[in-house]
């Protein structure tokens, strides 16, 4: 690939979590690194051959980093190829993907991990990182080559949507992976009380006559996975909280010390149940959406960094799967294009500092995982969103890069518009043209 | 209760345009629309005891019964309710188990309406299915049953024969009974007798009672004595057997002991109660023999000539409505 120009941003409203700053400024780019930052809007004796872009007051922050994307490759490619979710990110302001090993094959073993990283490496677009299974075939009984896929590249194992039943299996596999040095993704939902639920249990689900598992199926196994990380000692994420009752767990761990850390769906930070409304399937989800409440407790734990990642949770669901009746439907919600304006509607409606929400999809995942992302910091990877935030952006599904359109802010209003996006300097998005 | 004998033209005259395309949900009718719907049904009740049964209100005009789930009571119903109106039926069953089921729905619908039907009556084991299947046909979907969320005209019926039995529904006093959480029945009786002004109770074992229930604007019993008291009708619900294995009741005996309908319980309700059963009955499950037979108690019979006839109106009034479009 060839070599980035130097491109120097001014009149930026720059936003850096790394150093919490929120105001104007400038960065100039060279050779894929940030060469210069400044907190003030102009910069004076640039050389003639480094490009300007007069950012007239957009955002410029860090890149967004998306720490659980599912594509369809390998195995399901009419889905959601490595490529169409990687345009989509960039076009989205993502410029580092942590994709799901729920893939066919499963991402259990080395040689998966290395295809997928062989063939995003091409891509030149977002960056993108393998997730490997914490167990053979996510069927939660055996446990995954987790050294052997880490030294081939993979960042965290999970088993995605499938939760570890098996408390000695669960246990083993989170003390391996903490000799690793592997953190440990586990979405928190005990399977005999959610079943093969598709919706929150509620009065609504009751009217609607859909099948549903109660809130507090989540803290149960939370509960469980909290008492295995202070057993084993190992980092955990605590995957897509949805309910505010697992959110009193959440704080209690955390006020103990143990190495525990949270995500949120940016889905479940916009919509609640009722959203379903006339069985809608674009707004079936796992977990599913719950009540206003819990959705309250989730912006107000975002605010507070109880949780500390906002992950857009991309799940590309092809039409056919989701034309169906509602418990038939497959779950799921692309994401990756509408993450960052609707996480700033957060910002937009005055519930958090702009400096905390981007530090939710940059500075803090990047952190969790040991990526160099993140900051704007000197000598960093240009890896660089801008964005006029107060611009207004209708979502048209039909519009999206993405190859499955199931985008549950289809026809929403959205406030943020993003103009250019960079990786290690080259832009790979521009909206300007 | 008595009526004079209708006439077609008497028939012709109360039949008026359905309020909607589809019928889909209880909540569709207002209750003026119910009270036009259940004078045009007893139009057909008496028109249907009468040798000339035949009517050419749907001449031409085509009937589907699309039934992925087994009925045969309903779908005959819907079969003979659209022959009296002198529709051309046809009975379509896919079987669901052999084909992935949700191909099965929206490929079917697609074929179908490039068939042409006017009128679909659809049955589907998912909640839902109707009124998805209402967004990609061009005629009107008549609602049969879906998954655990409505059976529309099966609340019709039981309006039609509760107002028959007791001259009006608004002020009666209705225990709807047993397996609330799965019954599709229950949900569109709540909607309907609450529209008609009729008081509604739900009474049932707690695993059996859908969360938020007793937000539904209902009152929710789960002693049978207690929710009958006092009542007008006891309104049993079928009982799945399967589901009576130990997870959600511990046996059929201790089911009937509690829940089933008996002489004894039934003493608890009203002078002059009448007993509902959407059928086919589980006999010493839910009910007693001895109670589901006695004609004096029992509308359960009436139910069934009824469902002839609101069939017959719903149909007659979607078609008139198909006529205007």
């Amino acid at each position: 690939m060839a070599e980035a120009r130097p491109i120097a941003f001014v009149g930026a409203r720059l936003v850096d979590p790394a150093s919490g700053y929120d105001g104007p400024g400038a960065v100039i780019t060279a050779g894929g690194a940030i060469a210069e930052v400044v907190q003030r809007p102009a910069l004076e004796g640039l050389s003639p051959d480094i490009e300007l872009v007069d950012c007239g007051g957009a955002m410029l922050a860090p890149g967004l980093v998306d720490i659980r994307v599912k594509t369809g490759e390998p195995g399901a490619e009419t889905k959601e190829t490595l490529k169409s979710a990687a345009r989509a990110a960039v076009a989205g302001g993502v410029t580092s993907i942590v994709v799901q090993p729920d893939t066919e094959p499963v991402v259990d073993e080395p040689s998966v991990v290395d295809f997928i990283l062989r063939r995003a490496r091409d891509l030149g677009l977002s960056k993108v990182y393998p997730a490997g299974a914490a167990t053979k075939g996510l069927a939660g009984a055996e446990m995954a080559e987790i050294g052997l896929m880490r030294e081939a590249g993979c960042l965290y194992v999970t088993d995605v949507d499938r939760p570890i039943v098996n408390s000695q299996v669960m246990r083993r596999a989170m003390t391996y992976a903490r000799g690793f040095g592997v953190p440990f993704a586990h979405r928190p939902a005990d399977p005999s009380l959610a079943g093969r639920s598709n919706a929150n249990e509620s009065e609504f689900a009751g009217r609607l006559g859909l099948v549903a598992g109660p809130a507090i199926a989540e803290r149960i196994m939370l509960e469980r996975d909290l008492a295995l990380a202070e057993l084993t000692r190992a980092k955990l994420i605590v995957d897509q909280l949805s309910t505010a009752d697992a959110l009193e767990s959440l704080k209690r761990a955390k006020a103990k010390g143990l190495d525990v850390h949270a995500t949120v769906s940016i889905n479940h930070l916009s919509f609640n149940e009722l959203d379903i409304g006339d069985y809608r399937t674009f707004y079936k989800l796992v977990p599913p959406l719950r009540g206003e409440d819990d959705r309250q407790a989730l912006i107000e734990a975002l605010a507070s960094g109880l949780i500390d990642v906002v992950v857009s949770a991309h799940a590309p669901a092809p039409a056919e799967d989701k034309r169906l009746p509602f418990d038939e439907a497959a779950p799921g919600a692309v994401g990756l294009e509408t993450l960052l304006p609707a996480l700033l509607s957060l910002h937009h409606e005055r519930r958090a500092p702009l400096v905390d929400l981007i530090a939710a999809v940059t500075l803090k995942p990047a952190q969790l995982l040991g990526l160099d992302a993140g900051a704007l910091k000197i000598g960093a990877p240009a890896d660089l969103v801008l964005c006029d935030i107060g611009a207004p952006v209708r979502i048209d599904a039909d519009k999206l890069i993405s190859k499955s359109k199931n985008s549950p802010f289809d026809g929403r209003s959205l406030q943020g518009k993003v103009m250019m996006t960079l990786v290690d300097g080259r832009v790979v998005f521009d909206a300007r043209t | 209760m008595a009526r004079n004998p209708l006439g077609i033209d008497d028939v012709r005259a109360r039949t008026f345009p359905f309020p909607a395309r589809h019928f889909t949900s209880a909540a569709d009718l207002d209750r003026d629309a119910l009270a036009a719907l259940l004078d045009l049904a007893d139009g057909f009740v008496a028109l249907n005891r009468q040798k000339a049964k035949k009517l050419d209100l749907l001449k031409g005009r085509t009937l589907m019964n699309l039934f992925f789930e087994n009925s045969t009571r309903t779908q005959s119903s819907f079969e003979l309710a659209g022959k009296r109106l002198g529709a051309d039926v046809v009975n379509m069953s896919p079987r669901a188990s052999s084909m992935s089921k949700g191909e099965t729905l929206i490929d079917t619908a697609v074929t179908l309406n490039a068939m042409r039907p006017d009128l679909l009556v659809v049955r589907h084991s998912a909640s839902g299915a109707a009124s998805l299947l209402a967004q990609k046909v061009g005629c009107s979907v008549i609602n049969a049953g879906d998954g655990q969320h409505e059976h529309p005209t099966q609340a019709l019926l039981d309006a039609l024969s509760m107002r028959r039995a007791f001259g009006q529904v608004e002020g009666l006093v209705v225990a709807i009974c047993g397996d609330v959480l799965h019954s599709r029945v229950a949900r569109s009786n709540v909607l309907m007798l609450q529209t008609l002004g009729a008081r509604v109770r739900l009474v049932g074992p707690a695993t059996l009672m859908p969360v938020g229930a007793e937000r539904w604007g209902v009152d929710v019993f789960h002693d049978l004595r207690r929710g009958v008291a006092d009542v007008d009708v006891v309104m049993m619900l079928r009982l799945q057997l399967e589901r009576m294995t130990g997870a959600l009741v511990p046996s059929t005996r201790e089911y009937f002991r509690f829940y089933g309908l008996d002489r004894e319980k039934l003493a608890h309700a009203k002078p002059g109660v009448r007993v509902m059963h959407p059928g086919p009955m589980n006999r010493g499950v839910e009910i007693d023999s001895d109670v589901a037979d006695d004609l004096g108690i029992s509308l359960i019979q009436d139910q069934v000539e009824m469902g002839v006839a609101v069939r017959m109106a719903v149909l007659a009034s979607l078609a008139a409505r198909l006529d205007n479009d």
